[in-house]
């Protein structure tokens, strides 16, 4: 753990785990879907998030994070009705995801453009977190770093293809991991980069025949 | 360089600042300048300053069980009837204000833990305005303060859940009793001594919270962790030193918090969790659920 996994993060109370890295889970959904604040929201709980996350705000936390709110914003207590304000319906069911880690959400996002999203992350504790499956297929990754999330058709050259848009930009590959559900299938590329990419790369990375979606997150944004 | 014992600590600590030893460390960690390492630093040293502002005592936590104790003792501390005298009455106040704080959903900083959040600001914040400190010496004390909870979380853990509450509260009073030791004019060996004295004080430790909250007994061990790191510091400052060397405390830790009972680690299911009242409070808050 680094000097600031030690010392932070700044954050809303009670608990880093079930608070603050719950808000960083809701935070990811929101900027994977990647088009503002969802419409709509159905947020499954699970193991330890369903029996104490109602005491932890965990359910507050989920949904501040969904609204786009950081660990350390005051008004995650009272998102609940930020969300009502901001137009998001949401709801929560509590069921226990089997295998998953303790610390477990399931969401499922709908977009105003009628995008949808649905995405299970897991609160590490210290309020780390690791999105583990992404619309369907199993991932891993923590947004620690700038990710480059890439959805395509299991087709070869793919990888080059991607490789090849990011070195044009100069950007530099940390981490590089590949999902798909069976051969020729649904894919998903995790790429953890050094710096930020420019949305006209992003634009050319969906260009590309057999890309479905691209997203960015950049590194988690701190204090 | 991950700074990886308290030996080493003091061995880099023996012929440099300390602070310098970990703000390099840092700088090589995470691939950033020393400006931005201290810029960090200092920002983090004013979300806890603000985090203490931002107290208050009317709020209650979800449960109820908590809010307002800060309050009390701050006013106690400046009746002229403490036992401790009002310096020390200070440090309880502001102990179980940044605990309340967290309970209540208002802003803290997690130092180590979210639940531990009042040790570092409560023996830091009235010790700077006591010997009139700049902010520049507090924010090269939360240096030496993180590099002992990096230390301890790599050696052992930081986390309740896998080393009850010495892992918690433990590693927080070290980081404190740390703090103070460096600031006070401490060597690195105190330093690390002071560390390791109040470590050893919480060693075993369980983690026992009431209905699974971080409220019960939580807040409270704040306090409890800010005497306990005063109290060490001041052991280390007279030269008094851990019969055991700091990183085997550590190590002794970690054994503990392995041999510890499932239900004393964060699960809510023992200690004062599992008393009669403990287990009405767990469920009214499954009927409110
Ligand atoms: S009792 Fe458990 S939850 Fe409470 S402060 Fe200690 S370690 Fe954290």
């Amino acid at each position: 753990m680094n000097l600031f996994d030690i010392l932070g993060p700044v954050m809303v109370g009670p608990s880093s785990s079930h608070t603050a890295g719950a808000v960083r889970i809701g935070r990811m959904a929101h900027r994977l879907l990647d088009e503002g604040t969802p419409v709509r929201a159905d947020i499954v709980l699970s193991g330890s998030f369903a029996a104490t996350g109602c005491g932890h705000g965990t359910d507050r936390a989920l949904v501040a994070g969904l609204l786009g709110m950081q660990t350390d914003d005051e008004r995650i207590k009272d998102s609940f009705a930020e969300a009502a304000a901001c137009g998001m319906a949401y709801a929560f069911s509590r069921v226990n995801l089997a295998g998953e880690h303790p610390n477990t959400a399931k969401i499922d996002l709908v977009g105003a453009s009628g995008r949808t999203l649905s995405m299970t992350a897991s609160s590490l504790g210290g309020g780390r977190i690791a999105v583990v499956a992404l619309n369907g297929l199993r991932v891993r990754f923590s947004g620690d770093l700038p990710t480059l999330i890439v959805q395509n058709r299991d087709l070869p050259g793919h990888v080059r293809d991607v490789s090849d848009v990011l070195a044009r930009d100069g950007v530099n590959i940390a981490t590089l991991h590949l999902y798909r559900d069976h051969p020729g299938g649904d894919a998903v590329m995790v790429i953890e980069i050094d710096k930020a990419i420019s949305a006209q790369r992003l634009d050319t990375l969906r260009a590309i025949r057999g890309i479905t979606a691209v997203t960015f997150v950049g590194a988690q944004e701190e204090e | 360089m991950a700074i990886e014992s308290l030996a080493a600590l003091m061995d880099a600590g023996a012929r440099e600042d300390l602070f310098e030893v970990i703000v390099r460390s840092d700088c090589v960690d995470r691939g950033v300048t020393r400006e931005a390492s201290i810029a960090r630093m200092t920002a983090l040293y004013d979300a806890i300053r603000r985090a203490r502002s931002g107290y208050d005592p009317a709020l209650r936590s979800r449960s109820g069980m908590v809010g307002g104790d800060g309050a009390k003792m701050r006013a106690h501390a400046q009746s002229g009837r403490t036992i401790c005298g009002p310096y020390i009455g200070g440090v309880l106040a502001q102990a179980l204000e940044m605990g309340e704080s967290n309970a209540c959903m208002k802003c803290i900083v997690a130092a180590p833990t979210a639940g531990s959040c009042g040790v570092l600001p409560a023996v830091l914040l009235p010790y700077q305005e006591r010997e009139n400190l700049p902010d520049a010496a507090m924010v090269r004390a939360l240096y030496v303060a993180g590099a002992i909870g990096q230390v301890i979380a790599q050696k052992a853990s930081i986390a309740g859940a896998a080393g009850g509450c010495q892992a918690e509260s433990g590693t927080a009073s070290a980081m404190g009793a740390a703090a103070l030791c460096y600031l006070a004019g401490g060597s690195a060996q105190a330093v690390c001594h002071a560390a390791a004295l109040a470590l050893k004080s919480l060693l075993g430790l369980v983690c026992d919270p009431v209905a699974g909250l971080v409220e019960v007994p939580c807040v409270k061990r704040n306090a409890a962790g800010a005497m306990i790191a005063m109290s060490s510091a001041d052991l280390a400052l007279a030269g008094i030193r851990s019969a055991v060397p700091p990183d085997q405390v550590i190590d002794a830790m970690r054994e503990v918090g392995d041999k510890m009972d499932v239900s004393l680690r964060e699960t809510g299911m023992g200690g004062v969790a599992a008393t009669p009242f403990g287990q009405r409070v767990a469920e009214q808050m499954m009927e409110n659920a």
